[in-house]
């Protein structure tokens, strides 16, 4: 199912982020420091894995020939999948969940708010309907930042030394290249590139209020967009995918 | 408070939802589909929670338009069955359901009368920011965490009579 339509290759890139780091938080569940906070991170996965179908329910109607979502989330080899390494960290420890949680956040809801301005209107109605809950994500990242870096001693260590880990992947978020040059000349794809100032007024702003350390590492590592991945997508997928390797094709 | 503000305005595109009810030529599908219920809040129906967009019939062919509330609601796919079961039941069986998207769900489309059900079920539905108790009606209360039981839900706490309930997010 390797396409070469452009706009089919970005809803996958768009599914794939959403997918894998929904999967990362629904690896919580059961394991969140309390009840609350587990129901929250079951509510955020759900949300992400909800917002994967919708883009890959619509790569699979270009597609075609039968292809369904599940084709794309089930039977997709890790070099196929074009999600940013971001998404694909271990879940680590709930500080390093948060922090990449709202590092991504502060991404999320700008970029969703562009994609609701897309030419391509299928595209623009799952960026507005995204915008809504990507607010109240953010909202919530913000504030565990906050209560975590301005917390105790042992918080306010991990939480630095997650973001410390966390801040050579955010470069990912913005950068472009020949599929989204040609997207964003057809109004299409958002300019990740045009985010990265209000992305780093938000970081920079929660990280002040935390009174973490904004780290100084280049954010250069990148990679997802081209299939090559960490050695932990290859593991996150053997889980996700287990059923349908076993017994291709298995229904509910 | 001024006069201005004592009316309230339907949305526009909640206002041609009820247009298209009141203008359908197969109103019978429609009062058969209001005994589907929300399986989250079941005594409010998909008409009344806003899930139910449109009805359309084409000879054997009914066409149900649907948006959801929120992206990842499980609760959808729940209310598609339920909606083919009850109009199988009244003899309906060639159904297809469609998922629209735009406009974007909202708790503006709620109804005062649908407030007033969820509250009665125990899940306050705020018209404006103020949450009062749904058990007690106090207006002491406070939130405990911005995601309830399911993800359209935020967990509050009654500060006169101490019960926890759920209430509806503002979306
Ligand atoms: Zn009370």
């Amino acid at each position: 199912m390797k396409s070469d339509d452009p706009v089919t290759r970005y809803a996958l890139r768009l599914g794939d982020d959403a997918l894998i780091l929904g999967h990362r938080l629904s690896e919580w569940m059961s394991r969140a420091p309390f009840l609350e906070e587990d129901i929250a991170l079951g509510n955020v996965a759900l949300d992400f894995i909800g917002r994967a179908r919708l883009f890959y329910q619509y790569a699979a109607e270009r597609v075609g020939g039968g292809v369904t979502e599940d084709t794309f989330a089930y039977t997709r080899d890790v070099r196929e999948f074009t999600n940013l390494l971001l998404c694909e960290l271990p879940r680590g420890d709930f500080a390093f969940t948060l922090c990449r949680q709202f590092l991504y956040d502060a991404f999320s809801l700008p970029f969703t708010e562009a994609l609701a301005g897309s030419a391509d209107s299928r595209l623009a109605a799952i960026g507005a309907k995204a915008v809504k809950e990507s607010r109240y994500h953010l909202r919530r990242s913000r504030d565990w930042i906050v209560r975590l870096g301005d917390g105790t001693e042992e918080s306010h260590r991990r939480c630095q030394q997650a973001l410390d880990e966390l801040w050579i992947y955010t470069g990912e978020m913005f950068e472009t290249d020949q599929l989204i040059d040609e997207l964003v000349a057809l109004g299409v794809a958002v300019d990740t590139a045009e985010l990265r100032r209000c992305w780093i007024e938000t970081v920079s702003e929660t990280l002040r209020a935390a009174t973490l350390t904004p780290p100084t590492a280049t954010a250069d590592v990148s990679g997802g967009r081209r299939g090559i991945h960490t050695d932990d997508l290859g593991f996150l997928l053997a889980e996700l995918q287990f059923m349908q390797r076993a017994y291709p094709g298995l229904q509910w | 408070m001024s006069e201005a503000k004592l009316i309230s305005l339907l949305p526009a595109e909640e206002w041609a939802r009820r247009e298209r009810r009141r203008c359908s030529p197969c109103a019978e599908l429609w009062t058969v589909l209001d005994h589907v219920m929300d399986p989250e809040i079941p005594v409010i129906s998909i008409y009344e929670l806003g899930v139910l967009q449109d009805v359309q019939q084409q000879g054997e062919a009914i066409t149900l338009i649907f948006t959801p509330t929120y992206i990842g609601c499980p609760a959808l796919g729940i209310m598609e069955e339920d909606a083919r079961v009850a109009l199988a039941a009244a003899g309906y069986h060639n159904v297809t359901v469609e998922t629209r998207l735009a406009p974007a769900w909202t708790t503006a489309w709620l109804t005062p009368e649908a407030r007033r059900k969820m509250s009665a079920y125990g899940v306050a539905a705020p018209e404006h920011d103020a949450v009062s108790c749904p058990q007690c009606g106090s207006a002491q209360t406070r939130s405990i965490s911005e995601f309830g039981s399911t993800a359209c839900k935020a967990l509050f706490r009654c500060e006169t009579c101490l019960e926890p309930f759920d209430v509806f997010k503002d979306l």
